[in-house]
């Protein structure tokens, strides 16, 4: 960059921060995030009525045929898709984590941000923590329906286990929704591209119905699909049988996505000009 | 150009930039851009839009790195020591800001927060400054509830819980009317007295005028002009008096006796025939007298009287010859603009 001599005091190096002062920011931008949702009541609309609309839509329209198939009926649908549903709620949330990212750049606060003395990471790492904490209310208003829909919890630990497995694959995701956020000009290009990259993986999975029945090529594409393993993990926790390659499956998504995108993010977030 | 070389009073630099270079594609924002501001004082830089201000503050604030060049800020240097600079810095932009969707009270202290303050004394940092700034009552409603003036002094608030030592307002009082820029500059001029050094970016001479006791004067990302207010406003034929004799007959023996007086050197008069005005370009207060006692002598009734600061275009004309704006092969039309690219 500049190759100009040095002055005394850029001898020095750039002083590291602190981890308790990380996360002593990442607190203070946690909290600035909640007060939003306070201010915003409505905000927290989808994670309230995506599980209910999702749930009541599946097991009502569907359940019926896709649970002959599965050799029941409706109630069989129930223990088969509520799983699904709960491993895809991770992901959910994260669509809409570049939205509001994007929206934030567009006025000046991240200006501000940017320009205090805080770690790279901090307005970013709250910004998940607090979608993380939407998505397990969007979890326990799920469970509600579910049960009220006739879903027979048999395994707790499983449940939660299930619970902690979407926040893992649906943090993975928002470290890529973040990024658009940063990138992509305005909030309406994030969501309609978000929306183009999830729907395909969406119902090209087995979140809603057996892949068994699915044409060969999208059965292989169903194998390694991160929501497809997400859910199939779900429903082995829950409801028993067999996880290894679906939950590897899943944390090699997670970790990778991870590992690539959270690296990514945190650059496009510092360098934004 | 007029150059500050050197620093008899010993006094250190806040600010030090050398040939700082920004280029987004074809658009040069930056173009080897060298500035001083001493510590304790208020730098203006003043330029039209485009002209690079913004590019200049984004660098200073470690918003956007330089393509080339160096530049520090209180010792600091910009591409290598950000966190450090970012501790010693107020940033207060040209739109404003603060979170809306939080109450002012929350802004002030998220930030104090963000500045390792303590949760007691973040909380009695935010007290303190929406009390200096008279933001007490609405403290509590949401900042997208505030009026224009409102929300500026939030944000200067915002910049002022650290502490810093420099502030940069970039075009503080932009889109704002007349009453309330007048109180931010009251606002402005109270830090200066804290001893806060500060870069000014603005579009107005005025302002420049008000705030600023050095300017650098920028166009399409290069620096034409520098020196102090009185120096410049020399430089560029400081006011202009605009007299205007109860009958428009008067005006052309008043332009004529003007000139004919020889009053030590006044700059040719121009006539207004239009709205049967005198333009006089007055250098300082002695010739401003002495013109006004003239035409008094004479007993040449008055209509209005009036002096006025050269305006941005005209200083533009006298420093370069050319318009401030001239779109077609100039930067993009707003700093804002620029910084999207």
């Amino acid at each position: 960059m500049s190759t100009a001599t040095l002055s005394p005091a850029a001898a020095k190096a750039d002083t590291p921060i602190p981890l308790r002062a990380h996360l002593r920011h990442t607190g203070a931008l946690i909290r600035r995030n909640l007060l939003w949702i306070r201010q915003d009541p409505e905000s927290m609309f989808d994670a309230v009525l995506f599980p209910v609309i999702f749930t009541l839509l599946f097991v009502y329209v569907f359940g019926g045929s896709i649970g002959q198939s599965l050799g029941g009926g409706q109630d069989r649908y129930v223990q088969y898709v509520i799983p699904g549903l709960l491993a895809m709620m991770g992901m959910n949330m994260a669509q809409g984590v570049g939205t509001g990212f994007n929206q934030d750049f567009n006025s000046g606060v991240m200006d501000r941000f940017r320009s205090l003395p805080i770690g790279r990471g901090s307005v970013l790492f709250a910004k998940i923590a607090v979608e993380l904490m939407r998505m397990l209310f969007a979890s326990v208003v799920l469970m509600v329906v579910a049960v009220l829909v006739g879903y027979d919890i048999k395994h707790w630990p499983g449940l939660l286990a299930s619970i902690g497995l979407s926040a893992v694959f649906g943090s993975a995701l928002m470290w890529v929704f973040l990024t658009l956020g940063v990138v992509m000009k305005n909030a309406q290009s994030v969501q309609a591209m978000g929306f183009l990259v999830l729907m395909p993986l969406q119902f090209g999975s087995s979140i809603f119905a057996p892949p068994a029945s699915m044409p060969g090529w999208l059965q292989a594409f169903t194998d390694y699909n991160p929501l497809s393993t997400l859910a199939d993990t779900a429903r082995g926790l829950m409801e028993g049988g067999p996880i290894a390659h679906d939950l590897w499956v899943t944390l090699i998504w997670s970790v990778g996505l991870t590992a690539i995108m959270a690296p990514v993010a945190i650059h496009k977030f510092r360098t934004k000009s | 150009m007029t150059r500050i070389d050197d620093n008899p009073t010993g006094v250190g630099h806040a600010v030090t930039v050398r040939g700082l270079v920004k280029h987004y594609g074809e658009t040069k924002a930056l173009d080897g851009v060298d500035l001083d501001v001493r510590e304790g004082t208020v730098m203006g830089v003043l330029g039209p839009n485009g002209a690079g201000k913004t590019t200049l503050v984004r660098i200073l604030s470690t918003l956007i790195a330089p393509d080339a060049g160096q530049a520090t800020v209180a010792g600091y240097d910009v591409v290598r020591q950000p966190r450090q600079l970012r501790r010693v810095i107020g940033l207060t932009g040209q739109y404003a800001s603060v979170d809306e969707k939080l109450p002012g009270w929350e802004n002030l202290y998220l930030i104090g927060r963000l500045l390792d303050l303590s949760r007691k004394e973040a909380r009695a940092r935010a007290d303190e400054l929406l009390e200096r700034f008279s933001l007490t009552e609405a403290a509590r409603r949401p900042a997208g509830t505030y009026s224009g003036g409102m929300r500026r002094r939030l944000d200067l608030a915002a910049s002022m819980i650290g502490r810093p030592a420099v502030l940069y307002l970039d075009e503080p009082t932009t889109g704002l009317d007349p009453r309330t820029r007048n109180e931010v500059w009251d606002e402005v001029k109270a830090m200066v007295g804290d001893g806060v050094t500060v870069l000014l970016t603005t579009q107005y001479m005025e302002e420049a005028e008000q705030l600023a006791s050095e300017l650098t004067v920028v166009d399409r990302g290069q620096v034409i002009a520098k020196g102090g207010i009185e120096e410049l406003k020399a430089k560029v034929g400081g006011r202009t008096l605009r007299v205007r004799p109860l009958d428009p007959l008067q005006l052309r023996p008043l332009a004529h006796m003007l000139d004919e007086l020889g009053i030590t050197g006044l700059a040719s008069t121009t006539l207004d025939t239009e709205t049967s005005t005198l333009l006089v370009p007055i250098l300082s207060d002695e010739q401003l007298t002495a013109v006004v006692g003239a035409v008094t002598a004479r007993g040449i009734t008055i209509s209005a009287i009036t002096t006025e600061l050269p305006s941005l275009d005209e200083v533009f004309l006298s420093l370069t010859g050319h318009r401030a704006s001239a779109p077609q092969d100039a930067a993009p039309a707003d700093d804002r603009q620029e910084v999207a690219v």
